[in-house]
């Protein structure tokens, strides 16, 4: 188990250590809610690196990473708990046969913790050797508000109710990281017990940075001409304009086919790395193409 | 808490942190207590020297949305700036580039939260009340809005405050205890069989919820619909009070989210704000362009569940060309459905002769009269019945 950073620099650099080259204020933002065990809220476009903090963090901390991805009608009993209805109905059958008639006592064992089945909102409350988890709630916008309402409880107090139970609270809080593509609003009671950051899309230079760590062999060239063209996509009147995660899978799929540099031709076959709507690459199409190849290779971005 | 923050900080950087924070409420933002002492408590594991961390930190705790961070920005800025002179606890490490260049839109709001003006002019509407008798009203079910006195607007308005949607409409993937439900609920049903000492007497089920489908409103403010605007806003915010998942958005020229606006709890309040967020009342129409920031900045966050979408317009564009056609399939492929509510449909034989129109019909799913309170009523009810299959060609409905 690491040691959790003892500043904004010491979150930067362990960040770094495991290949994620954050800007200085996502760090900060981090080493905050880290220090402040408050739960950190990640907004931004999809494909900007929300996700991948948490799994770094983990990585880096030496922590168990448990990840809850949201959807729409994700309800209790898969996110945090479930009762095991079945064995509880066996051990009411075997209760009976043994003649066991104690309603009390029978009500005792049944709903006891070796019932219970553990979803990742309750593991995450689970005391660990190696320390608090990281809990990932990734994609909250997509569950509905009813579920954002069941989390407020568990954000601010990282404690969870079972009626039949009781209340199981962490020991030690875990590292919370709700990530949301903004599909929707989230409540702002949820917010306001979070720390808040909006994260954007790197500049050319750490872009630049990233696609290199990433993607090893590609050449020096074909990255910053690959960086540069992105760039100046994300300029372009595009329904859906290409993130991170796209730059290193196009730079990807373009060392594989062993391109050197950018050619109308070679973009164009594989611009599917990187536009995801048939109606953008109809846009990106002709002289609208050429011209972004020709500005990309003309004038590399750092 | 595990951790070493103890007690928050005092002294001059609170003095200075809380005086941002009220300017910052002043502005718009809000900021609880509980925020000022968590910002409070931040401020002693940064290095404050560090201007851009000292930003980073302030902003992730007083910041909850997007919109705000300009305003958040500008106000950083001015105070902390102004804080220099005389306290030295800043150095002029540069501010992140998003918020060097401040533009001018909410820097007056920021100015005005320094200056601790607080000048609330409520517009003074003068409101005659009359009584209407009976037949009075049946007159007014039909009257154009367009042809109608203040009065008998004012009439209008409160006939339209009492107009309620009808709830629950979209199936939910979610479970809630139903009687008639078809899914077995183990975990009730076992914690009734403990009562009777393990013996199940009674099943309990789970049904889906349903719950209302969101409704998003593209309101028409042009010079041409403006007899309309005022009346389809307090028909907008009488839904939007009713029912929570409303999204309004008005355009002329360009588009306005006015949502926010529309939930103040009085209408009158609610309309001045939404005409103090709009820059374009009766000008233009620009319905392409508009359609077009619809589509590309708001369509996937407010149309991704289900979401029937409204759009009031009388469909006089100047620019129609292929634009407009290439947009309206787009909105009408993200929604559930698409009702085109036209105040132009009240003329006996209206034919869809203009460009516009003629463009934006085959994409629509229904083409509705808006024009008076029955057709407003008829609304209601289409919107309340179960939504029918999408038709292939919507140009049999005009």
């Amino acid at each position: 188990m690491s040691k959790i950073p003892a500043s904004v620099d010491a979150t930067l650099d362990l960040l770094t250590s495991r290949g994620y080259l954050a800007e200085r204020s996502l760090a900060t933002v981090v080493y905050l809610s880290l220090k402040m065990g408050r739960p950190l809220f990640l907004e931004g476009e999809a494909g900007v690196g929300k996700t991948e903090i948490a799994k770094v963090l983990a990585a880096a901390l030496g922590r168990k990473l448990i990840r809850l991805q949201c959807y729409e009608g994700l309800d209790v009993a898969s996110a945090v708990y479930e009762w095991n209805s079945a064995a509880q109905m066996i051990a009411i059958r075997l209760a009976e046969a043994s003649g066991e008639t104690d309603r009390e006592q029978l009500s005792a064992d049944i709903f006891a913790e070796k019932y219970l089945i553990k979803r990742p909102l309750l593991q995450a409350l689970e005391p660990d050797v190696v320390g608090p988890p990281v809990l990932l709630i990734d994609e909250l916008d997509r569950a509905d508000e009813a579920f954002e309402a069941y989390l407020l409880e568990i954000l601010s107090d990282f404690q969870v109710t079972i009626p039949e139970f009781g209340t199981v609270k962490a020991p030690q809080p875990p590292i919370v990281i709700v990530t949301s593509n903004r599909t929707r609003e989230i409540h702002d009671a949820l917010k306001r017990r979070c720390l808040y950051h909006w994260v954007d899309y790197p500049s050319a230079e750490r872009e630049l940075a990233i696609v290199k760590s990433r993607v090893p062999n590609i050449s020096a060239k074909l990255s910053q001409q690959v960086v540069g063209f992105v760039q100046a996509l994300r300029e372009q009147d595009l329904f859906k304009v290409p993130g991170v995660a796209e730059t290193i899978d196009w730079a990807t799929a373009l060392t594989e086919l062993d391109a050197r540099s950018l050619t109308p031709q070679v973009v164009g076959d594989t611009l599917g790395a990187l536009l995801k709507y048939q109606d953008d690459i109809g846009r990106m199409q002709g002289p609208a193409l050429d011209k972004v190849i020709k500005e990309a290779v003309s004038d590399p971005a750092v | 808490m595990a951790n070493d923050i103890g007690a928050p900080t005092t002294g001059l950087i609170a003095d200075n942190v809380i005086g941002f924070a009220r300017a910052l409420r002043v502005a718009g933002l809000p900021i609880g207590p509980g925020a000022v002492i968590d910002a409070l408590k931040a401020m002693r594991l940064i290095d404050i020297g560090n201007r851009a961390d000292l930003f980073t930190t302030l902003e992730s705790i007083f910041v909850k949305r997007r919109e705000h961070a300009l305003v958040f920005a500008q106000a950083f800025d001015l105070f902390f700036r102004r804080a220099e002179g005389t306290d030295h606890m800043l150095d002029s490490v540069p501010l992140p580039p998003e918020a060097q260049k401040p533009p001018p839109p909410a820097s007056r709001r920021v100015q005005e939260a320094f200056a601790q003006s607080r000048n609330i002019d409520a517009p003074e509407i003068e409101e005659k009340n009359v009584q209407l008798s009976v037949s009075d009203r049946e007159v007014l079910q039909r009257k154009d809005f367009a042809q109608m006195s203040a009065a008998e607007i004012a009439e209008v308005t409160r006939a339209i405050a009492q107009m309620k949607l009808p709830q629950a409409e979209l199936r939910t993937r979610r479970f809630a205890p139903d009687a008639r439900g078809t899914r077995l609920d183990l975990r009730r049903t076992l914690r009734g069989s403990l009562r009777t000492g393990g013996e199940i007497v009674k099943f309990h089920r789970l049904g889906r919820i349903d719950k209302p489908a969101p409704i998003v409103a593209l309101l028409d403010i042009s010079g041409s619909m403006a007899d309309y605007t005022r009346l389809f806003l307090q028909f907008l915010h009488a839904i939007t009070d009713a029912r929570k998942r409303v999204s309004v958005f008005l355009f002329g020229t360009r588009l306005t989210n006015v949502t926010r606006a529309l939930r103040a709890r009085d209408p009158d309040e609610a309309l001045a704000a939404c005409s103090s967020s709009v820059e374009d009342w009766a000008g233009g129409t620009r319905i392409a362009t508009s359609l077009h920031n619809f589509n590309n900045q708001w369509g996937r966050r407010v149309l991704g569940q289900g979401a029937i979408v409204l759009l009031i317009s009388d469909g006089l564009e100047r620019e129609a060309d292929s634009r407009l056609e290439f947009e309206m399939d787009r909105l009408h492929r993200s929604c559930r459905r698409l009702i085109w509510l036209n105040p132009l449909l009240r003329f006996e034989g209206f034919e869809a002769k203009a460009q516009g129109i003629k463009m934006m019909l085959p994409h629509v799913d229904e083409f509705r009269p808006v024009h008076n309170l029955k057709s407003m009523e008829g609304l209601i009810a289409a919107l309340s019945s179960d939504p029918r299959p999408r038709r292939i060609d919507a140009r049999s409905a005009a």
